[in-house]
């Protein structure tokens, strides 16, 4: 099947068809896949992916992309070192 | 330790860096933080003319306003600016974080203006992952920032004013394009664009999509085929196009994370390319305080975000108490001309977007939903 080469999720190197394994095992929204896969979760932080994923359950469940859940949006917006983090903490910039 | 700051802006871009401008100008102090190592944000790549009125630069080449609009900006007492330095969050509390250089910083800014930009989409289709497949807007920064020839033969998908400028500066830069496809059943861009494309014999081609791409280890082609009024293929009208490189341009999507993080009330708006903070006339979103110019608020052209730009930093400036009176004239000044620029047939789908976007606004103002 095509899906196979299909991919949704650079980052995490993740195909359609895994995308839509964990659909049609039940999962209904971007964060419960993002839970199962890891999609959205590598360097790019779901810049990629996530309205691809959008339009997956937009046209599974027959909602309209206005009504697609978005997931929770934390900081870092981009991958920061431990190092970094460590040295703030030291100078007291990451409390 | 954290830092004060008056207004930090988010972004050095044509609406970050008029924001900087617009608010110094007043008399306001402002942080400008931008990812990248240059200011300029998109601009430092556009190597065409762009449209518009003489207060936007029309006329004058992209790359020479992200010049114009950097230097005023470095050279203003008012405004610091900090490159190699990427926001990475808002926290409930105001507090902002970045990542400068190496050194993770904690400010505490009485405004905040988000001028992130947007991002290229991506697009479903087999193989894609071949290397040789990129965003349209990575290869014009290969090729007009770092001089790199990207390829030898590329098919662009997409022919809106991104897909066809690339194209005419993939020409330019001696790249054979073996046509540009667009899946909508007309050309999205300015015709001039697409003119000048198809008087160097280059096919643009509507009502087309890619089936799939191929290729044993790298790209070395792809299947166009035809799509009917509800956009399925037609089967029998698969076309094989030989390329090295494929370059999408199917649309930008606005960088809202900082928003979403900071607890802005979003919306999905269509016409505005994504999901979008919902913003009042001051460019200021649900959060206080907090404000969104550019691309964030809705995928427009250059021109738009330089004035969103201005408006927002006159407005974040005023709040504060700088020249007030002044400032609300200014912020007016820069509301009418993106009324005018909005005007145009161009400009319909925008106002389509913000039109549901001031809906929304109006139901949150007049407290119908819950507190």
């Amino acid at each position: 099947m095509d899906d196979k080469n299909i991919i949704l999720c650079r980052c995490e190197d993740l195909t359609r068809e895994a995308i839509l394994q964990c659909i049609e095992s039940g999962c209904r929204t971007i964060d419960e896949i993002k839970r199962v896969t890891r999609a959205g979760m590598g360097p790019c932080q779901g810049r990629t992916c996530r309205m691809l994923i959008a339009q997956e359950l937009s046209a599974y469940y027959k909602v309209p992309m206005e009504e697609v859940l978005m997931p929770t949006f934390r900081p870092p917006t981009k991958p920061v070192s431990m190092g970094v983090l460590a040295d703030a903490c030291r100078e007291g910039g990451a409390e | 330790m954290i830092r004060e700051v008056e207004i930090l802006v988010a972004g050095g871009g044509p609406a970050g860096l008029c924001a900087a401008a617009a608010a110094a100008s007043l008399g306001a102090k402002v942080l400008l933080c931008e990812r990248s190592d240059v200011p300029g944000g998109q601009l430092v790549k556009q190597t065409h003319k762009f449209f518009g009125s003489e207060k936007q630069y029309a006329g004058d080449r992209g790359i020479h306003i992200g010049r114009t609009l950097a230097d005023a900006a470095v050279n203003h007492p008012n405004i610091e600016i900090l490159t190699d330095a990427a926001v990475l969050g808002i926290y409930e509390d105001g507090v902002v974080t970045v990542l400068y250089k190496n050194q993770h910083l904690k400010i505490r800014p009485k405004r905040t203006i988000v001028a992130t930009g947007a991002a290229e989409k991506f697009l479903a289709f087999p193989n894609n992952d071949l290397p040789g497949i990129y965003g349209a807007g990575a290869v014009q920064t290969l090729m007009n920032v770092h001089g790199v020839k990207p390829a030898e033969r590329v098919l662009m998908v997409g022919a809106g004013n991104i897909g066809l400028i690339v194209s005419y500066q993939l020409l330019q830069a001696g790249v054979e394009v073996a046509g540009v496809i667009e899946a909508a059943p007309r050309i999205g861009g300015y015709l001039v664009h697409a003119s000048k494309l198809r008087r160097a014999g280059v096919p643009i081609r509507t009502g087309y999509t890619i089936k799939e791409a191929y290729g044993n280890g790298k790209l070395e082609g792809a299947v166009i085929c035809r799509l009917d009024e509800n956009w399925k293929p037609v089967p029998g009208t698969e076309e094989d196009i030989r390329c090295d490189t494929i370059c999408l341009a199917v649309g930008l999507t606005p960088l809202a994370e900082l928003c979403w993080q900071a607890g802005c009330q979003m919306a999905f708006i269509r016409e505005l390319s994504g999901h979008v903070p919902v913003v009042d006339g001051n460019l200021e979103t649900s959060i206080p305080g907090l404000y969104a110019a550019g691309d964030i608020s809705g995928i427009e052209e250059a021109s738009a975000a330089m004035v969103e730009g201005r408006l927002a930093g006159y407005a974040a400036a005023g709040s504060l108490g700088y020249e007030p009176q002044k400032a609300g004239e200014l912020r007016q000044g820069a509301a009418e001309e993106l009324a005018e620029l909005r005007s145009g047939p161009a400009g319909a789908r925008i106002m389509a977007g913000l039109e549901k976007a001031a809906a929304l606004l109006a139901a949150r103002k007049g407290g119908a939903g819950p507190c």
